[in-house]
């Protein structure tokens, strides 16, 4: 009996210590950046793993100086704020209409919206390219908005439909009843009802649009119009060889995305689950 | 007598269509033709019929047989170490009562900051004067080391991006082995099965399913890769050696001009994609009963 005691609590220690490593490598070096980001270059060079002696905000003035860092939140902002609100109501619709109606023609429908999900960005983008080119939207946030949401939508309806599903129609028929037509129905209880789901898709939405390099590097090339990612990845051709400075501001495009995630932890293991695992 | 009037169809799905259709299927097949015609420079006419020499050019092409050769070496990892590790995390973190909470949120961090950031700060840890892992080789005396030769550069630049998504596989596999009914884990502990055994007879055939969908996310999630590389290595550096499909796509056409083949890479990647994982799905799926 104190064999097996003893052997389940070095096995219990084990598990302990792989899952403490793992955790160290996802954490570890975002504390490497935050407590760099307060040193001088020259101390980040010469020993980057003690905390700074002089702890300053230079970078984070550098930063904000030498580049227009609120201006790419708000570019940010606009771009996977937009993508997100017409990704939402776009393809809440389709679920609602998938749910809830039978007709001519649906499994095409349904067809061709799992088969885009096998068209990766690369697949489409050179003539969607000259698309905006051509309606002069190159530099235009609509420009980057217009191609994200296509990308975007046929998960969303994926996950929302999957969800929708599972709704009982009762409250539906009642709200019927008392004479509400499918435009009450939808505002009044589908939305309500479905919050979870939107929650959890608008999350992804929005982190998908806002981390989405590609699509960014490839519409807007004016500077003036870079969202976060853009710029970022121009600060660190410029300044690739300034420490201070590049740790701020990867600490500063970081911790905004940090805290959401904190914030919003919940609705995002759940969105994954009831959309990926089923679909 | 609810839901019976169709006409309200065209309002709900209209606008959901016209943009999948008008942006991901119409551009899909303009691709392909592109890929059949010459056109010098992204304004470039259409003149000049090609038909399948972009074909022919692929297997010619060093750069583009060493991105394939990447990208596969990059799917293979991925699928074995993204999925396999996030699976052994999953079944550790169910095995225990303290802590659950703490790690599901800290094995996700990677995964909601963008790869662009992870990319810069990796360049940080790389960086031959004075990055962190030559720092690191020093206080055990030993010679910096260039992290991005010839030789270490694909595998530095693989790490760090099985490393950024072993969390996504993690949080679905935990989920399903959470949607596992207690009652089939209560009488297999009756039988006699803990521990390992546990998890090879009762977990893993359960889990069969979720782990089809997670490498099939794996494989279509390998080809679409480029932020992390491109951040990275950009184009392919040192002398192409580090392109994958994706990255290659992008100098082909955005840079280089190439435009017609790099709408033939474009469909290289879908294909590959697609055939992929119709045959990974062969080996794991469950026969529909």
């Amino acid at each position: 009996m104190n064999t097996l005691k003893v052997k389940k609590s070095i096995w219990k220690t084990l598990v302990y210590m792989v899952l403490s490593i793992w955790a160290a490598t996802t954490v570890f070096p975002f504390i490497w950046l935050i407590a760099n980001s307060f040193k001088p270059t020259t101390e980040i060079l010469a020993s980057s793993f003690s905390l700074p002696k002089d702890p300053s905000f230079d970078n984070y003035l550098n930063a904000f100086g030498k580049q227009d860092l609120l201006g790419a939140y708000g570019n940010s902002l606009i771009i996977s704020g937009s993508t997100m609100v017409l990704v939402l109501l776009f393809a809440s619709l389709t679920a609602f209409a998938l749910t809830r109606f039978e007709f001519r023609g649906k499994n095409l429908v349904i067809s061709l919206i799992i088969g885009s999900l096998m068209f990766p960005v690369f697949a489409t983008i050179i003539p969607v390219f000259k698309m905006i080119v051509g309606w002069d939207l190159v530099n235009k946030h609509l420009g980057v908005i217009i191609p994200q949401v296509a990308a975007n939508l046929s998960f969303a309806i994926i996950v929302l439909w999957g969800f929708m599903k599972s709704l009982p129609i009762d409250i539906e028929e009642a709200a019927f009843i008392d004479g509400a037509g499918i435009g009450r129905i939808y505002m009044t209880v589908i939305l309500p009802l479905s919050k979870p789901a939107l929650a959890s898709v608008s999350i992804f939405v929005f982190l998908w649009s806002y981390n989405d390099l590609f699509t960014q590097m490839i519409i807007l090339r004016d500077r003036r119009m870079f969202p976060i990612c853009a710029l970022l990845n121009e600060i660190s051709s410029k300044y690739g060889t300034d420490f201070g400075l590049m740790t701020a501001s990867v600490v500063l495009v970081v911790i905004p995305v940090l805290i959401l995630y904190l914030i919003m932890q919940k609705n995002i293991v759940k969105g994954l689950t009831s959309g990926a695992v089923k679909g | 007598m609810l839901y019976k009037k169709k006409n309200v169809l065209l309002i709900l799905m209209g606008p959901t269509l016209l943009i999948m259709i008008i942006f991901m299927y119409y551009p899909f097949f303009v691709n392909i033709f592109d890929s059949m015609y010459d056109i010098n420079g992204l304004g470039g006419a259409k003149d000049t019929f090609i038909g399948l020499a972009n074909y022919k050019k692929l297997f010619q092409d060093e750069h583009m047989l060493t991105a394939l050769k990447n990208t596969f070496v990059l799917m293979f990892c991925i699928v074995l170490f993204q999925v396999g590790i996030g699976l052994v995390l999953a079944l550790m973190v169910d095995s225990i009562k303290k802590g659950q909470k703490f790690f599901k949120t800290v094995y996700f961090f990677p995964i909601v900051i963008s790869a662009t950031a992870i990319g810069l700060m990796v360049n940080l840890f790389y960086s031959y004067y004075g990055g962190m892992f030559n720092q690191i080789l020093a206080v055990f005396g030993k010679d910096s080391i260039n992290w991005k030769s010839d030789e270490l550069a694909l595998i530095m630049i693989i790490l760090p991006i099985i490393w950024s998504y072993v969390g996504f596989y993690f949080v679905l596999l935990v989920t399903g082995i959470n949607n596992i009914s207690a009652d089939i884990f209560e009488s297999a502990e009756l039988d006699g099965a803990t521990g390992l055994k546990k998890i090879w007879y009762i977990t893993l055939p359960l889990l069969r399913n979720v782990i089809a969908t997670c490498v099939t996310l794996a494989i279509t999630g390998s080809l679409k890769t480029f932020d992390l590389p491109w951040i990275i290595a950009p184009r392919g550096a040192p002398k192409g050696l580090t392109h994958f499909a994706g990255t290659y796509m992008y100098e082909t056409t955005f840079i280089a001009d190439n435009v017609d083949y790099g709408a033939t890479i474009a469909l290289v990647i879908v294909v590959l994609g697609v055939a992929v994982s119709q045959i990974a799905n062969i080996f794991l799926k469950e026969k529909e009963m």
